[in-house]
């Protein structure tokens, strides 16, 4: 077995790159479930966002223009699902699976004219003199804006939950919507507001394959991510950083199944290509064991007057 | 709640209003595999499907149904095609064979087609085109351009058809370059642009400067473009977005007249099962224009390949070959026959690396 055709140096950049688009659509999502909402629609959002992004990229030939049109997209499009499950009181999982195709749909009418057009690149950080150390270098000092963004996000995501007053409120509509509602909380309105935070989230991942990964418009090429994200939230049992570890295995296993197959290792590909949704299988068969880690009120319709 | 039933209730009556149409058009119905817009496999056959409804008018109406998963999936939606009135259903993978064999069964008035496969039944046919005749030209293309002697694949399941454009890709390319080495990774997908855009970039980091796809989407042509200095050839469609470099030319799927030609016959009465699998010469594998980043005398050659294939005079598959474990699969001068190549399962010789099981 030569793995040394492999450069790890490019690989780790590789994965890099392939984790983002997760990364930003989880840590959307998991602020979105740790209040209590369960929205299936990532997929709908991150490809609307995908095409929000690609299309005023290309219009102001700015490339973080369109990733704040991204975000803008995916918030918008997240509110007919707030709209649907907060103030109809219509059931989550069908609202989530309704999101998901309807953005697909509106995706494809509105990237009609974007097929075959090359976007606006985002160029690399520029971190001087630092990039130039051997291996850190190119490996982690190497990469666009956004990849340090996600990143940022997810710290951020963790401090405020953890440390915050706003995090301390946003756990306890997600665990208990009554007590939360007694303590005079307005549980619509703070779930509205992190839903739209989810959309936002996922729709800068779906940005970041349309104007970084891939980088091109193509109709329904988030071909499953959202979903990826979905379980990795509950791989991640709800917790930021663990998140991070999940988005990079995920990640990470897609780019070495591919890497050893182009050095010609024989190894069984279908094995590696299944392993991150056994990895999420198992982790859920763990976790069941432990009823307190899913938030308390997930998925569960919130009115003041039950 | 109250709302939300309204809804669900403007919903079914729209749909019951829809299925009241008219019966005396000729319902074609189409499953695909990837989007209508992914730019390659399914947009050809869809440019197929409008090309149908131009030449017939009020007479036909076609339905379609997109990104249909290959497997159970495609039962339930080729059930409903012909439960709600198609005469006639053209299925667009490899995947739903055994499904349309499945549902036909239970329709025997209704005529089904399907794209690429070996099973057929009195209502089933099958068509498919003789992609490995462009993927010679492709690959002697690929031959001469290398510099690196490197050449990508990226694969997309491990079936003969794909099994078969490798081969005969290969076989072309060594003819021209007799130092080629191929390099190839299976993506277990037909449609899923990020990953066959990582294939690509994994394939051109290994050192590839030439990557050819069996993939649906543009994805590779815009990894190669951002690596630079790397050839592709557009798949299944003529994906001249990408022309003049690194797209310097394409395999196009013309499936318009085979659509046409089916469709009347179904109007006619004359419909019968049978099997075509066409190639350049009746024009269902198209060449897409060879571009100036190709040096001239290399074009020359390639076209001349073309006009041998088209006239029958040169098959792609002659012998020698051996096979991969070097046993001998042609003699000399010995022509591939149409049942082997069909179900081919086996690399030639000089390929490196195993088919999946």
């Amino acid at each position: 077995m030569d793995l040394s055709a492999i450069n790890p140096v490019l690989f780790i950049a590789g994965f890099l790159v392939a984790a983002t688009p997760l990364i930003f659509a989880a840590i959307g999502e998991l602020v979105v479930e740790r209040t209590g909402v369960l929205n299936l629609g990532v997929e709908g959002m991150m490809i609307a966002g995908a095409i929000c992004g690609f299309a005023v990229a290309v219009e102001t030939g700015s490339p973080l223009a369109g990733f704040a049109a991204a975000a803008v997209g995916g918030a918008v499009i997240s509110l007919l699902f707030a709209f649907l499950t907060q103030v109809m009181l219509a059931n989550q999982v069908a609202s989530g699976l309704a999101l998901t195709l309807f953005g697909l749909g509106l995706s494809a009418l509105l990237g009609q004219s974007y097929v075959g057009i090359k976007p606006p690149r985002l160029g690399d950080v520029d971190f001087g003199r630092l990039a130039d150390i051997p291996v850190i270098g190119p490996v982690l000092l190497s990469h666009d804006l956004m990849l340090y963004a996600a990143l940022a996000l997810v710290i951020t995501v963790w401090v405020v939950l953890k440390f915050t007053r706003l995090g301390l409120i946003l756990r306890a509509v997600g665990e208990n919507h009554d007590a939360a509602h007694a303590l005079g909380y307005k549980v619509v309105r703070i779930r509205t507001a992190a839903i739209m935070f989810g959309g936002a989230c996922a729709g800068l991942g779906g940005a970041y394959i349309s104007l970084i990964r891939v980088p091109q418009w193509t109709e329904g090429m988030t071909a499953g991510v959202g979903w990826i994200a979905l379980a990795l939230v509950v791989f991640a049992s709800w917790k930021p950083l663990r998140l991070l570890i999940g988005a990079y295995l995920f990640g990470g296993l897609v780019q070495l199944q591919l890497n050893l197959q182009a050095v010609g290792v024989a190894i069984p590909v279908e094995y590696l290509a299944m392993s991150p949704y056994v990895i999420t299988i198992v982790v859920l068969v763990i976790l069941s064991a432990d009823k307190t880690a899913a938030p308390g009120s997930l998925g569960r319709n919130f009115h003041a007057s039950s | 709640m109250k709302f939300t039933k309204l809804l669900t209730g403007a919903t079914l009556a729209l749909a019951l209003a829809g299925t009241a149409m008219a019966q005396d058009k000729t319902k074609v119905g189409f499953v695909f595999v990837g989007p209508v817009g992914d730019g390659g496999w399914t947009y050809e056959h869809n440019q197929g499907r409008l090309a149908l409804e131009e030449e017939f008018g009020d007479k036909v109406e076609t339905v379609f149904v997109e990104s249909v998963a290959e497997g159970p999936d495609a039962t339930r939606v080729i059930t409903d095609m012909a439960l709600k009135g198609a005469d006639l259903i053209f299925t667009t993978s490899f995947g739903y064979m055994d499904q349309t064999v499945e549902v036909a069964q239970k329709f025997p008035n209704v005529k089904f087609e399907h794209a690429t496969g070996y099973k057929r039944a009195d209502n089933v046919s099958t068509y498919s085109a003789r992609f490995y005749e462009g993927r010679a030209i492709q690959g002697h293309i690929a031959g001469k351009m290398t510099k690196s002697n490197i050449v990508g694949y990226i694969g997309s399941y491990p079936i003969p058809e794909v099994i078969r454009g490798i081969n005969s890709a290969f076989i072309h390319a060594r003819k021209a370059n007799p130092d080629v080495e191929f390099k190839i990774v299976w993506a277990y997908t037909w449609f899923d642009p990020a990953k066959e855009a990582d294939a690509a970039k994994v394939l051109i980091e290994q050192g590839a400067d030439v990557v050819l796809q069996h993939t649906d989407s543009t994805a590779p042509q815009a990894a190669a473009q951002e690596a630079g200095d790397v050839v592709t050839f557009g798949q299944a469609s003529d994906m001249a977005q990408y022309a003049p470099f690194p797209r310097v030319s394409s395999i196009i799927d013309d499936w318009a007249p085979y659509y046409i030609a089916r469709t009347k016959a179904v109007m006619d009465g004359t419909w019968t099962s049978t099997d075509t699998w066409d190639g350049i010469g009746p024009g269902m594998v198209a060449i897409g224009e060879i571009t100036d980043a190709v040096p001239a005398e290399v074009k020359e050659e390639a076209l001349a390949l073309k006009e041998a294939i088209a006239s029958g005079e040169y098959h792609p598959f002659t012998g020698p070959i051996n096979k991969q474990d070097g046993t001998q699969w042609l003699a000399d001068g010995e022509v591939a026959d149409d049942g082997t190549l069909a179900g081919m399962n086996f690399f030639v010789e000089g390929i490196t690396g195993d088919i999946p099981q």
